[in-house]
């Protein structure tokens, strides 16, 4: 478990987007402590990469307010924006590396953008970052030239490179497989560790998140319909958790009964 | 009818309102960007270099077919000691810039608007406005401003071999004494056809890399098509619309300057 303060991090209040007549967040509200790793959960289309997006200002909420160390993020405080950006990275799904750069390139260039240090330091702590990846090796490498796990690494690691003291992963296990997913997730956790920064991770892997997690927010229809713990999570009465929870079960009770469907159509013939 | 039509030309304008405010940020973000000079030494050599073969080809090609035609037509007159005359105006006040514009719209141009539409798709511009990198400062200044070097450059290049293209055929090929050619040519060029020359290849280099990245940069807003499709889509506007703008741009700067 992360040190938690009094304060949350971030905070979010009332977020709320709409794209033409399809609401997609409607007053999602969360807090997310120091030093913590938070997993938003959430089926599909539920609204949880927007929900990261209006974080970074890559899409803009039509209503409601974000925090970030007690500051507002609205339009108007630039200075508290930039203040932001400084502080926080974010980890596409996508993983949007720079393909015609090398994977040095791609951790240095965030340093090369928004720093004056000097080319040496910058290479430095670049190597540093890849080092500490264990991608050191395979540092003149294009990302098309790399594995999906390491492209993955790859990406953490221009992340984390200004050290910032947030990082948005927006669903970093998607399209893996069981065992890469547990890696991912494992990675999460132990850079999170490693270098201390507060992680809000959005991914619809439940087993995972619950594994990982500090704490887990269930987004449902634009809203935050959960907060808590994963074991409070485990133990909720509430419908929609229960529905999200137990879609394990309620796909072997649809499985079996379509068998059993089969089986008796079978006899009817 | 007359509904569409005003929304069509509605659209025109907001489209060139939001083109010039583009161009506008891409200057804007010139101020205070950090490692500008490396982007822009990277840009002029994806505009200098890769482009020289085409440039080279197409310019002694050129200078090779003027000679041949200027050679017949002015022979008719018996003027044929006027073909370095002919050709080096012709190169200079129009062939060069244009030519020159449209061959490095064709690579270097259609390249940039393919790279920033892949860029949009694939979040990597997303990426940078998240880091904190002005996406403008990083992708477009430097090649504008690239190009506001390059083209004059290159133009003058695709001059230089055009004039020797022309006196390859009109003397190599068709017997006209070298000298006669290039007395021609050191009479008919003055400082103001130099000036001219300039103006418009620094012209057309900033209309047409701002027109390639505009549309590469906003492939995501295509309204026929999305993903690779927008890609294309954006890229063949980009270079329909530079090709236009530099004919069209020409008719305009000659008409002042003439």
């Amino acid at each position: 478990m992360g040190a938690e303060t009094n304060q949350p991090l971030l905070r979010i209040e009332g977020l709320f987007k709409r794209f033409e007549e399809n609401v997609v967040l409607d007053g999602a509200s969360l807090n997310v402590a120091r030093g913590s790793l938070v997993s938003v959960l959430g089926r599909s289309g539920a609204g949880k990469s927007v929900l990261l997006k209006c974080l970074a200002d890559v899409v803009r909420p039509d209503a409601g307010s974000i925090f970030f160390d007690g500051k507002p993020l609205g339009v108007g405080n630039d200075a508290a924006r930039a203040d932001f950006r400084r502080r926080c990275s974010f980890l596409f799904q996508s993983n949007a590396l720079f393909d015609s750069l090398t994977a040095l390139e791609n951790v240095a260039l965030p340093l090369e953008q928004t720093t004056d240090l000097p080319d040496k330091e910058i290479r430095e702590r670049s190597l540093e970052a890849l080092r500490q990846i264990e991608l050191e090796v395979h540092q003149d490498r294009y990302p098309s030239q790399l594995s999906g796990g390491m492209q993955k690494r790859l990406a953490l690691a221009r992340a984390i490179v200004t050290r910032p003291e947030l990082v948005l992963f927006d669903e970093p296990t998607a399209g893996l497989d069981p065992l890469r997913r547990n890696a991912v997730f494992a990675m999460i956790a132990k850079y999170q560790r490693q270098f201390g920064f507060t992680a809000l991770v959005v991914t619809h892997d439940l087993a995972e998140a619950l594994i990982a997690s500090d704490r887990v927010a269930l987004l449902d229809k634009g809203r935050m319909c959960f907060e808590g713990t994963p074991a409070e999570f485990s133990a909720s009465t509430a419908t929609v958790v229960g529905e999200f929870r137990d879609s394990a079960d309620a796909l072997g009770r649809t499985i079996a009964a379509i068998r059993r469907g089969e089986a008796l159509q079978s006899e009817d013939s | 009818m007359l509904r569409a039509l005003g929304r069509y030309s509605l659209s025109i304008v907001h489209e060139l309102g939001d083109y010039a405010l583009f161009t506008g940020q891409a200057f804007r973000s010139a101020v205070g960007a950090r490692r500008l000079w490396r982007r822009i030494v990277r840009a002029g050599f994806e505009q200098g270099v890769r482009c020289l073969p085409v440039i080279l080809i197409v310019g002694m090609f050129t200078g090779l077919v003027l000679g041949l035609q200027g050679y017949y037509v002015l022979n008719r007159f018996g003027s044929e000691s006027l073909l370095g005359a002919l050709v080096s105006l012709s190169l200079v006040r129009e062939l060069g810039p244009a030519l020159a514009a449209l061959m490095l719209v064709g690579q270097a141009g259609s390249a940039l608007a393919a790279e920033l539409g892949i860029q949009r798709n694939t979040e990597q511009i997303a990426a940078l406005e998240t880091m904190g990198v002005s996406s403008h400062a990083y992708l477009v200044t430097p090649r504008l401003l690239a190009a506001l070097v390059v083209y004059p450059m290159q133009t003058a290049l695709f001059v230089v071999v055009g004039l020797w293209g022309g006196s390859l055929s009109g003397s190599l090929l068709l017997g006209l004494e070298p000298g006669v050619y290039w007395s021609a040519v050191e009479h008919a060029i003055k400082s103001q056809d130099v000036r001219e020359c300039f103006t418009k290849a620094a012209t057309f280099g900033l209309l047409t890399i701002s027109l390639c990245a505009y549309h590469g940069f906003n492939a995501h807003r295509c309204s026929s098509a999305t993903g690779a499709r927008a890609v294309s889509a954006s890229t063949t506007r980009a270079v329909v619309q530079s090709s236009i703008i530099v004919l069209a741009a020409d008719y305009v700067i000659t008409s002042f300057l003439v």
